[in-house]
């Protein structure tokens, strides 16, 4: 094993900025919008960063799937202390319908062509909140998995992860190579210091095709319509307990 | 009845016209030098607009854009009210590479550009114009004058300090001259291979947390402005005292303090450039801190205008938001337009700058521009927010003190027009 890890990271709209959606209810707007790296894959970056100062690993190879402005997240990442970048062109129709099956299909390819030690996302993106680029890339490549990861500690050449889950905290210890999604509370990352953000221009950023890995990224879903959430309605104040008990079989919900 | 007063008409415009045609030609050869147009490998010519950052500085500006909302916005409300600047601040500037943009990565600099620091400027003023100036003033005087004057042997020793944990005072000012800068009375004798400087300083910025100061000094009072040198004095030597900051209206945390130099033993080693050479060097470097400062008030103006913007289109009076009576839409459009022309005046000084080009007229029009623009902002922004803005619970009242300070130091703004004026005046020479 090549001491390599692959992070995956993915450029959404800014977590600040208020969505809105086309009028014609097709999708959400995105020209013009701030966008930037997804929360939980720069928490991904810092811990492959992080390990790979304290001399755990040896390079840090970050992959973004996306049109050209997928290169800006990957400097960023770069700027953050990856050692190269990998950007899978992906564009127009094709990039409206990639989802997280395509994205994995890619990542596994890329796990494999790189010889990783292991891949490390986000656990989720902030805008379709699927929550399964991870667990499939793990599938596609019948390695163990470790998600929703709030610390990782390597052992030997197995992987601790502590896990958070419903009911608390769980730890599992997973063969190499594998597959970790990074929950919030894994690290808080660092900035880009300056002088990172040149050091960053020298490193090497490659283009590929999703057809050049041999992966075919057609989609078998259809959105057929995306509308905002209700607008909150005010609510109803009542009297009495026989008061609520009755508005509720009302409304049908007892 | 029509037809002869067109013709009347158009025949005096023509004779107005042709004098104003020549009157235009005229202007247009003697206004800012026009350089050789730019052309791409096609010989297609294109001429980005004034903001178009390279990718380079899209990166610095987004990241000091997050440092500055995340690291120093917490700070800034009680460093301000004990005007005294947080060490965290202090560090965490050095951390991110923001003290030594332009210094070479040899001597553990950034290695970025001019304008990139203008931007990072304008980045901090927005969040506190007292970060902004400590930033500018590291940037655009004490570094450069070290980057450009310095022997191998003063770069070495400190503009890796510069960049990592010292910071630096430039001290021109006294209390007998302001403007008129030159009339300094702060006298370095020559003894064998060291000097003796007597005298004292003020309004010196940064001076309570600096590790170094380029002070101006005469080394011979009979050559008048030709004696003045520049030593470089490290702040543990014998005889420099730092006296008690100033208790200031605005840009509070910066510290602002007056030196007194005691029988202070300076090497001849020491000599920052040429001996009697200080005029020039001091007159070279404002020029260039001006846009830093341009950069600081229009960061300052943006700023305040951010946080007043969103007030004004939530607070409601008469059944409708304040920001829709026509009377307050107006005012607010003529201040965007004046906060966007002062930004486009210090991009445009900090690019011809940047390009070699003759800058100085630029610079000062974008000082003394933005400076106005800044009090203006802060003003209305004030009265925009009503009574809430009359309050320290809001940060707008902090903007409106720190600005003043822009129309006065790096040259006052009768300076500025005076040196414009000088400008324009040879233009017409030939």
């Amino acid at each position: 094993m090549s001491g390599r890890v692959l992070v995956g990271v993915k450029r959404v709209i800014d977590y600040a900025v208020k969505i809105r959606v086309k009028p014609d209810n097709s999708c959400v707007v995105t020209d013009g919008v701030k966008h930037s790296m997804n929360p939980f894959c720069e928490i991904a970056v810092e811990e492959a960063v992080k390990m790979k100062e304290k001399k755990l690993i040896k390079e840090v190879v970050v992959v973004s799937c996306g049109p050209q402005q997928a290169m800006e997240t990957i400097r960023t990442a770069l700027a953050m202390g990856a050692d190269r970048g990998i950007h899978v062109e992906v564009t127009g129709k094709d990039y409206e319908n990639l989802g997280p099956l395509q994205v994995s299909k890619i990542m596994a390819a890329l796990a494999k062509k790189e010889d990783v030690l292991f891949v490390i996302l986000g656990k989720q993106a902030i805008d379709d909140d699927c929550n399964q680029t991870g667990q499939m890339t793990a599938a596609l490549l019948d390695w163990p998995q470790g998600t929703f990861a709030s610390e990782l500690s390597m052992e030997g050449d197995k992987i601790k992860v502590v896990r958070e889950i419903d009911g608390g905290l769980e730890t599992v210890k997973i063969n190499t190579p594998a597959v970790i999604t990074a929950d919030l509370r894994l690290n808080t990352p660092r900035y880009a210091t300056l002088p990172n953000i040149m050091k960053a221009k020298k490193k090497k950023i490659a283009n590929v095709k999703p057809a050049d890995l041999g992966v075919d990224i057609t989609s078998r879903l259809e959105v057929l319509r995306v509308d905002e959430p209700p607008q909150r309605e005010a609510g109803v104040k009542v009297e009495t307990v026989d008061d609520l008990v009755a508005r509720l079989k009302e409304a049908g919900r007892i | 009845m029509a037809a002869p007063l067109v013709r009347i008409f158009s025949k005096s415009c023509r004779q107005i016209c042709r004098p104003w045609g020549a009157c235009q030609a005229g202007w247009r050869s003697r206004s800012t030098h026009p350089a050789t147009e730019t052309s791409t490998d096609q010989g297609v010519v294109s001429f980005p607009p004034l903001q178009t950052f390279s990718e380079e500085e899209s990166m610095m500006r987004e990241a000091v854009k997050k440092y500055a909302q995340e690291r120093i916005a917490p700070f800034v409300s009680k460093m301000d009210e004990n005007s005294a600047m947080d060490q965290e601040v202090l560090t965490s500037l050095f951390e991110q590479g923001l003290m030594g943009i332009e210094i070479d990565p040899e001597y553990n600099g950034t290695g970025s550009t001019f304008f990139s620091s203008i931007l990072v400027i304008e980045e901090l003023a927005k969040v506190d114009p007292s970060v902004a100036v400590l930033c500018d003033i590291q940037n655009t005087l004490i570094n450069t004058l070290f980057s450009n004057l310095g022997t191998a042997a003063q770069k070495e020793h400190y503009l890796s300090r510069l960049s990592t944990d010292m910071i630096g005072s430039f001290c021109l000012s006294e209390a007998e001259s302001g403007s008129d800068a030159f009339s300094l009375k702060t006298r370095a004798e020559k003894h064998k291979d060291y000097y003796i400087i007597n005298g004292s300083k003020m309004w010196i910025s940064n001076a309570e947390h600096a590790g170094v100061f380029l002070v101006m000094a005469n080394v011979d009072p009979s050559a008048g402005y030709k004696g003045i040198t520049c030593f470089i004095v490290d702040r543990d030597t014998e005889g420099l005292e730092i006296g008690k900051k100033e208790n200031k209206l605005g840009l509070r945390s910066s510290s602002t303090c007056p030196l007194n130099f005691d029988n202070v033993k300076v090497p001849e080693k020491n000599i920052l450039g040429q001996i009697g050479h200080g005029y020039k060097y001091a007159i070279g470097m404002l020029n260039e801190g001006r846009i830093g400062i341009a950069a600081q008030m229009i960061g300052l103006a943006q700023g305040c205008f951010d946080n007043t913007i969103p007030y004004t289109r939530q607070r409601k009076q008469f059944g409708q938001r304040i920001f829709d009576f026509q009377g307050l839409q107006h005012q607010i459009a003529h201040v965007a337009t004046q906060i966007e022309a002062g930004r486009l005046l210090t991009y445009n000084a900090a690019r011809l700058k940047e390009a070699g080009r003759p800058f100085i007229k630029e610079a000062c029009m974008a000082k003394y521009f933005t400076a106005e623009v800044a009090s203006l902002t802060t003003s209305k922004c004030i009265e925009w927010m009503g009574g809430v803005g009359f309050t320290k619970d809001y940060p707008i009242e902090k903007y409106y003190r720190d600005c003043k300070i822009g129309t006065i130091y790096e040259g006052t703004t009768n300076i500025q027009l005076s040196t414009m004026a000088k400008f324009i005046d040879k233009e017409y020479d030939h």
